[in-house]
């Protein structure tokens, strides 16, 4: 069905309340296509990370509908989250493990994975003797082994400073231009947001719902030199104003 | 969908972030003389304490004592019992050939009672915190026992082991089991029940197996504490088998049965000799964990430095 229209993720009035009467999204819809590149910016605790729980299944909603094909779901956390105990290379090979590849065949998808995050040569190494950086290509390599039609990136490179998150985020563009996927990203930084997306949604503070959708109009490749167009800080200009309001 | 490398991340190389790894390999192709000079250096500061005991030993024995008992009669004699020359405990105990025998075969009963001791408490300890970390009602049913098993004072148990199991081995196993089992299920416990939330979250999105969860996630993320039990363990259950055998001492005699007997008999310096072996067979299995839990984990574990 998702293939019919090109509408790889479908958010569909969802709303979540907890059990203890928490209500973190207020009825939010929206629909995230195949080739499309969307990022969610809004305040502290309004339920961002929430959307990608439910899309991924980890949560149900309490409200309306998420439709996504989850066979083919890619999902970067905030932290790299790695099995200390494996290696490079086995912590890759673990998805593929998980839904019963044989040896030989995840071996050969983690080896290409690796080598697509520009980690070949530290299939040997323990997530102990990596950087933060280098974890998260090992985090994004796992994912990539499922070849996902969705990719959903919860505040991945949050912890990692500036130059090293610029950097992971060209790479995770040039993934986006290669593989095709459907990506939905989860940010605090506005700039990052913009230089992303096709696409940037605010949300207003809990109970969360989208208060402004902007559409992005710069084509891929991007180069960082975007990122000091006058045009790139007039859109960031738009998307601040639209979150200071989240936050009242 | 396409796999091959991008030509875009080829130009540019990649990995410019982290001089950690490299530093790492350094270290571990130094050399194995410098090894060796850095093993002997950490060694050198528990030497240093070690003489500075002897020195005090002496001290105490050959000054203070002869000054303290000074009008008792014959002095000589209530200092060695109290406290003996280090070298007339070496004298009678370790060149004594039967002193030694008797030591010898103690110790062996020891090291039997509680090699066996320990693999038993780690065979039922391990199932135990597996099952409880399967199910909050096990865990809830059988913790009071396990918290019970560790707060029972032993001594209240020997008239009811004795019942059941007479004096002999097995009453002294037993023993060894109770005071040692509990390390191994809490820590075990711990140890399954601290994965990190996120990578149970993993698991939840592509297992449903609770079996693949436990066996690829918290089994292996149970090692470290695992390990810590299992020292902890080791220790006390040598201090079982030794309280075992002053509470069941038909039969062979272990360690804990000399130690009565030599108290009895005024003989301190096999007295020295047995409290002795009893702490260098403890030291001897904590430490033999200790290492296997740094061979096992250090490479992977935060804490894990090796050589700590």
């Amino acid at each position: 069905m998702s293939e019919a229209n090109g509408t790889a993720l479908d958010f569909d009035r969802v709303g979540m309340t907890y059990p203890d009467g928490t209500e973190s999204l207020h009825v939010i819809s929206f629909g995230l296509d195949t080739g499309e590149f969307v990022t969610v910016v809004g305040p502290s605790g309004c339920g961002k990370s929430t959307l990608l729980r439910l899309a991924s299944g980890l949560l149900k909603e309490t409200a309306g509908a998420v439709r996504v094909d989850r066979d083919r779901l890619g999902y970067v956390f905030q932290d790299a989250t790695l099995l200390p105990w494996r290696t490079v290379q086995k912590n890759v090979e673990l998805l593929a493990e998980l839904h019963g590849q044989d040896r030989d065949a995840r071996r050969r998808t983690a080896e290409e994975a690796i080598e697509l995050v520009g980690l070949t040569g530290f299939e040997r190494h323990h997530p102990k003797r990596l950087s933060g950086g280098m974890r998260m290509r090992v985090s994004l390599a796992r994912s990539l082994t499922l070849d996902p039609s969705v990719f959903l990136f919860d505040e991945p490179f949050g912890a990692l400073d500036e130059i090293t998150r610029n950097r992971l985020n060209d790479e995770v563009l040039s993934l986006f231009a290669t593989r095709g996927f459907a990506g939905l990203f989860i940010t605090h930084n506005i700039f990052e947001a913009i230089y992303m997306s096709t696409r940037v949604l605010v949300m207003s503070a809990r109970p969360g719902r989208i208060i402004a959708d902007f559409d992005i109009p710069f084509g891929y490749p991007r180069a960082d030199d975007l990122r000091f167009q006058p045009e790139f800080a007039q859109i960031g200009a738009r998307v601040s104003e639209a979150l200071r309001q989240a936050y009242e | 969908m396409s796999t091959e490398p991008i030509e875009a991340l080829e130009a540019v190389p990649l990995i410019t972030e982290d001089p950690d790894p490299v530093v790492a390999v350094h270290v571990e192709s130094r050399s194995t003389a410098s090894k060796v000079f850095a093993r002997l250096r950490l060694l050198s500061a528990p030497a240093v304490v070690f003489a500075g005991f002897m020195g005090i030993w002496y001290l105490l024995s050959w000054r203070y004592l002869p000054t303290v008992l000074g009008r008792a009669s014959p002095p000589e004699f209530l200092r060695s019992i109290i406290l003996p020359y280090p070298h007339d405990v070496v004298n009678v105990a370790f060149l004594d050939a039967t002193n030694l025998g008797d030591l010898l075969s103690g110790l062996w009963l020891d090291t039997r009672l509680s090699t066996f001791g320990l693999g038993i408490s780690i065979t039922i300890g391990l199932i135990t915190a597996i099952a409880m970390s399967q199910a909050r009602w096990i865990e809830r049913s059988f913790y009071p026992y396990a918290v019970f098993l560790q707060t029972v004072p032993i001594l209240a148990l020997v008239p009811l082991i004795g019942l059941f199991l007479g004096f002999g081995f097995s009453a002294r196993l037993i023993v060894v089991v109770i005071i040692s089992l509990f390390p191994i299920i809490t820590n075990t416990l711990f140890g399954l029940k601290s994965a990190d939330q996120g990578l149970h979250d993993l698991f939840t999105l592509h297992t449903k197996s609770r079996w693949v969860r436990l066996r690829k996630l918290q089994l292996p993320n149970s090692m470290p504490a695992m390990f810590t039990g299992f020292q902890i363990s080791a220790g006390l259950s040598v201090i079982g088998a030794i309280v075992g055998d002053f509470f069941f001492g038909r039969g062979e005699k272990g360690l804990g049965n000399l130690i009565d007997l030599y108290a009895n008999r005024l003989r301190p310096e096999e007295l020295w000799a047995a409290v002795f072996f009893s702490t260098a067979l403890g030291l001897t299995v904590f430490m033999m964990f200790g290492w296997l839990r740094t061979r096992l984990t250090a490479h992977w574990h935060e804490s894990g430095e090796p050589g700590s």
